[in-house]
């Protein structure tokens, strides 16, 4: 190598250095979250955003910001205050959040925003949309093809149309797996309470197991932990959701109805910093694994390589649109 | 007045607890002063916001304060409040074609009916066949609970809604917001519950109704052999504490959210029983009693916000404190009276 030549490539280093260490200042890009009042450590829905935002801030290098709403009427404030201080995205967590950025984002026409599991028909708004019916639809043909008395349960939180989506989907699941499955349905209630009662959600499966169910699908937040406490003391097994689960009872949980909602932030915030971002509805299915069903070393064990083939191909079916999903929104009026 | 004064000493002193609390865990307690201020009062959308929260907090405070008086103790003001609210919905959906000044009468007035009979019912109750209040009144909340969620989930429903939320409310329902708060959900509720409370503080200290109600409370025996009905006396003041309760429908469904939303409610039913303890049960002290708490409120989501240690939970350690302070307030009024007898006893002593 000629003296020029080791001087220019010297200056050719220093300068990719300088422009790198320039980019890593120059397009930091800032992104506040807001949490439902659940707050972010619920160890499911919130926290999988969290973890995503969190991802953000270290790989992206973006400066991000976490509020937890205490309470209803703090949705409109926190996004009135966060708009004001021209974050380049904001993320709302939870279809409880929905009317109040329909109030805000008209007026902050420039701000971006993103809403978590409801749509709010917004140019500004990127609608993040689960497709919870196909995951729940595969966690059912799992529970069915596993169960060894023909009785699989549900247990749900508060009894609110998203939940019933989870339902709905489980048991066509179950049902097209083993026609002759019997499906019991419970919820822990009608406030908001529901999702934060692990004593009722324990008894509430106490009391399907004794009506023999050997597979219990729970979709109830924080409660869930009691439904895993009555199958590890009655040797049945339960199915997890949102996050993936399986670790908390290694060995008692078949697997978990997973909500990537870490994912779907993280690839917001890429977007946002390639400068494609956009506003409009996206729906996170089978096909792009906004959902799917986890399968790790706490519950390799547990499921059956038949099962298992039966499951792909259903979710095979289900991403080329060969089989049909019911979807309870669409069901009762909402496209 | 004095007592005014020392719960007033009894508010700053838990106040400076709780930013204590704040400085303890590394931010300026000024810092977190300003923030709370800035928050609730810096512009007039902050102030309507503020309001928000103070309105239906006023109206509970006094659903709370109103029963004390008679010797009762209203819990359920929650559930109360939540059967205004679905009452003042149902009526708004099922009924769309009214004339607007009609409209918001009768769904003002189906808030408090539906309040007033839930509410009454825990007085007629204690009454007839003498079951404590406090515990029905804590059982009718769970039970509004569950009803408001079969009305909303069954008859009310908005389809395409993933929330359990009703449908939106004709428009003729709809209470505007004032544009002087620039935004916020604010408007006519504001005088009317400020009108009410005004009309009650003169009945409660000036009619014979506001006499009953103390005659029963100081002594229900003594009110009993002076002629007045404290069973009559249960069921009024219970009635008229659900019917209070139940006007929250009208800042929260007619001039905010224009639907019934289930578990809108931040627990005003019961912060309202701090801010009736912390007015000593005396609606003119509810009006500034109420805006503390809303204030606090309000401010929990701002301190979380614009502070890098603090998150919301630390304006429940305030309020805590605060209440901590005024019901110390009265340990302190106990030492100031057997400090003031004993040096009177020795006055007393030589002679």
């Amino acid at each position: 190598m000629t003296i020029l030549g080791f001087r220019t490539a010297s200056l050719g280093l220093l300068t990719l250095l300088f422009s790198f260490l320039a980019q890593g200042e120059g397009t930091g890009i800032k992104v506040a979250l807001i949490t439902d009042s659940a707050g972010k450590n619920d160890k499911s829905f919130n926290e999988s955003a969290y973890r995503g935002l969190l991802r953000v801030e270290k790989e992206l290098g973006a400066e991000i910001k976490v509020v937890e709403a205490p309470d209803n009427n703090a949705y409109e404030t926190l996004l009135r205050s966060l708009s004001e201080k021209k974050y380049d995205l904001i993320i709302s967590i939870g279809f409880l959040q929905r009317d109040a950025i329909r109030k805000v984002a008209p007026r902050f026409p420039n701000q971006k925003y993103a809403l978590i599991d409801a749509d709010a028909g917004l140019p500004n708004v990127k609608s993040v949309l689960f497709e919870e019916q196909e995951g729940s639809y595969l966690v059912g043909a799992l529970a069915a093809l596993h169960s060894k008395t023909g009785v699989v349960g549900f247990i749900g939180g508060m009894d609110v149309p998203l939940i019933r989506r989870f339902q709905m989907g489980y048991e066509a699941g179950a049902k097209q797996a083993n026609p002759k499955v019997q499906v019991l349905s419970n919820y822990l209630g009608v406030t908001p309470e529901a999702w934060n009662n692990p004593p009722k959600a324990k008894e509430l499966a106490l009391d399907q197991i004794q009506r023999k169910a050997d597979v219990i699908f729970v979709a109830a937040g924080n409660s869930g932990i009691g439904v895993f406490d009555a199958v590890e003391a009655k040797k049945v097994f339960a199915i997890g959701v949102d996050s993936n689960q399986n670790w908390i009872r290694p060995g008692r949980i078949l697997t978990s109805m997973v909500k990537s909602v870490d994912n779907a932030v993280f690839e917001m915030a890429q977007a946002l910093k390639a400068g494609t971002f956009q506003g409009g509805t996206s729906r996170f299915g089978l096909k792009n694994n906004g959902v799917s069903f986890a399968v790790d070393s706490f519950n390799k064990s547990l499921l059956s390589k038949e099962a298992l083939k039966q499951t792909e191909t259903f979710k095979a079916e289900i991403i080329s649109g060969k089989r049909q999903v019911p979807d309870y929104y669409l069901k009762n009026g909402k496209s | 007045m004095i007592l005014f004064l020392r719960t007033l000493l009894g508010v700053g002193a838990g106040l400076g607890a709780g930013l204590g609390v704040a400085a303890y865990v590394g931010e300026s307690p000024w810092k977190v002063f300003k923030i709370l201020m800035g928050s609730s009062f810096g512009d007039a959308y902050s102030l309507g916001t503020t309001l928000l929260y103070a309105v239906p907090l006023l109206l509970t405070g006094m659903s709370v304060a109103i029963p004390f008086r008679a010797g009762l103790f209203n819990i359920g003001a929650e559930g109360q409040l939540t059967i205004g609210a679905i009452s003042a919905a149902s009526v708004a959906i099922l009924l769309p074609d009214l004339s607007p000044f009609f409209a918001v009468t009768v769904a003002i007035f189906a808030g408090a009916l539906g309040g007033g009979l839930w509410g009454g019912f825990v007085g007629w109750l204690k009454a007839t066949r003498g079951s404590h209040e406090v515990i029905t009144s804590i059982m009718m909340n769970f039970i509004a609970a569950a009803l408001a969620s079969y009305v909303v989930l069954y008859w009310i429903k908005d389809p395409t809604s993933a929330a359990a939320e009703s449908l939106t409310i004709a428009s003729a329902y709809q209470v505007a917001p004032w544009s002087i708060f620039e935004g916020a959900s604010m408007g006519l509720a504001l005088p009317i519950c400020l009108a009410v409370a005004f009309v009650l503080h003169f009945a409660l200290e000036r009619s014979v109704f506001g006499f009953r109600l103390k005659a029963v409370g100081e002594n229900e025996n003594a009110a009993q052999y002076h002629g007045i009905s404290r069973e009559r006396v249960w069921i009024e003041s219970m009635a008229l504490a659900g019917a209070l309760a139940g006007l929250v429908a009208l800042p929260e469904v007619l001039g905010n959210a224009y639907k019934f939303k289930l578990g809108f409610s931040p627990g005003y039913g019961f912060v309202g029983i701090a801010v009736a303890l912390v007015a000593r049960g005396k609606i003119v002290h509810i009006l500034w009693s109420a805006l503390l708490f809303a204030v606090l409120q309000k401010g929990a989501a701002s301190l979380d916000l614009e502070t890098e240690k603090l998150n919301r939970d630390i304006v429940y350690w305030i309020q805590a404190l605060i209440i901590l302070g005024v019901s110390a307030e009265v340990l302190w009024s106990r030492i100031f009276e057997w400090r003031r007898a004993r040096s009177r006893r020795k006055a007393q002593a030589p002679t």
